[in-house]
């Protein structure tokens, strides 16, 4: 993939650079807010419209803010954008205002929006800068929907507010109580780690069965044996 | 004095900010490390916590409401914040060398620190007096020292662990910060 196209920033953020399970940033709100899967989304989505809003927006500034002053004026334009969504927020969805609470504001401190600003969209144009927003609030947001998801089956029986586990099921209070939190988390990104650990040695796997198999393969004149040796010509 | 007592026994250890309200987990997970550096940090912490909720209470209560305009409160705490941060590393390298040499690498990081910016809104939104929200500071810090000096001693202990190897790094940070998050739960019998 090309860099900085829409597509390769997307799947930056995502995948490659997840900010929870990855980079292991704004990891406040995360475990704060994801007592169930629902909130989850709401922080999600209301983080990625403001973390796309503010890399356009700094962007496009990027060619009029003198070095020296970067920090602050970031800060400036994240703390308008969070309070403008706030507002929104109050106004039209006011259940999940209520839920998220002060988290809401902190969102002007988590590090995912300064960072990205910081390392990405001070420096690049707009439209690369609008998707890297997008690709890492949907990280964001995907990693939010999987601890809430987990948090919310475990620890209150339902999911997204329906009743999944059967009724002889005592829901384990714990986890969506603090210590729960960090416990999820924990095991989730060990599993990662686990794939991708099994991954890499899938790949080291392969990459031996191919040079047995070229060993062993009749094919005399291939090119890739000659630079083995070749050495039965 | 009897409620101040209960704010700050309430801030420091039962909704300690770190373990029951996640405020300031980036800082806590990341300089916890070793203890002398979780130690400095927690310093600058006390230093600046206090200070700020001090300077938010005063200019909410002076400003902000006596002009109408508390729906600022976001942008105006946080530029506060970062302006009173800047000041203090000034004020400190001019007048205490010795201090700031102790505190100066982490003055800078306690801006994007959420504990600062979520004592200010907390202290807003319990509807705290000056005193009480400078109260509320000092111990919301107290608490967070607490955290993260018990963070950096288990993590130094746990070096010469043997730990599974997907629980390597973080993880393993992880469900230490769980276990004493139940351990601080036990906290909640006092209030």
């Amino acid at each position: 993939m090309r860099p900085n196209t829409p597509t390769e920033r997307l799947y930056n953020g995502i995948v490659k650079e997840n900010p929870i399970f990855v980079m292991m940033i704004g990891i406040c709100p995360t475990l704060a807010v994801t007592t169930s899967a629902i909130n989850g989304i709401g922080m999600g989505l209301t983080t990625t419209v403001i973390l796309a809003a503010s890399n356009v927006l700094i962007s496009m500034l990027r060619k009029v803010i003198p070095d020296s002053v970067r920090m602050p004026a970031y800060i400036g334009v994240i703390a308008t954008l969070v309070t403008i969504v706030e507002f929104l927020l109050k106004a039209y969805l006011p259940s999940l205002n209520t839920a998220l609470g002060i988290y809401i504001p902190l969102i002007v401190v988590n590090c995912i929006i300064m960072g990205r600003a910081e390392s990405y969209a001070g420096k690049y144009p707009v439209v690369p800068s609008f998707f890297d927003g997008l690709g890492m609030g949907i990280g964001f947001t995907i990693g939010l929907f999987c601890i809430g998801t987990v948090r919310e089956v475990i620890g209150s029986g339902t999911f997204l507010g329906l009743h999944i586990m059967p009724s002889s099921y005592e829901p384990v209070t714990m986890f969506i109580m603090a210590p729960g939190a960090f416990f999820v988390l924990a095991l989730l990104v060990a599993l990662l780690n686990k794939i991708r650990d099994h991954k890499l040695s899938g790949v080291n796997a392969s990459n031996k069965s191919e040079n047995y198999g070229c060993a062993s393969c009749g094919n005399t004149k291939c090119p890739s044996r000659k630079n083995q040796g070749g050495d039965n010509q | 004095m009897k409620e101040l007592l209960i704010i700050s026994v309430g801030a420091a250890l039962v909704n300690n900010v770190v373990l029951s309200q996640f405020l300031g987990l980036c800082s806590f997970l990341g300089v916890s490390k070793k203890m002398e550096t979780a130690a400095g940090m927690g310093g600058a912490v006390i230093f600046v916590l206090t200070l700020s909720s001090f300077c938010t209470s005063l200019i909410y209560k002076f400003i902000l409401v006596k002009t109408g305009m508390e729906y600022l409160q976001t942008i105006v705490f946080i530029m506060v914040i970062a302006a009173l941060v800047q000041l203090v590393e000034m004020f400190l390298k001019k007048k205490s060398p010795a201090l700031h040499k102790a505190l100066g690498v982490y003055l800078p990081l306690i801006t994007t620190n959420c504990a600062v910016l979520g004592v200010a809104i907390i202290n807003v939104q319990k509807d705290y007096s000056i005193l009480e929200g400078t109260v509320n500071g000092f111990a919301s810090a107290v608490g967070y020292t607490i955290a993260i000096i018990l963070m950096a001693g288990l993590r130094e202990k746990m070096e010469y662990n043997d730990v599974p190897k997907s629980f390597q790094g973080m993880p393993i940070v992880l469900l230490t910060a769980m276990l004493m998050s139940i351990a601080f739960f036990g906290f909640h019998g006092i209030i």
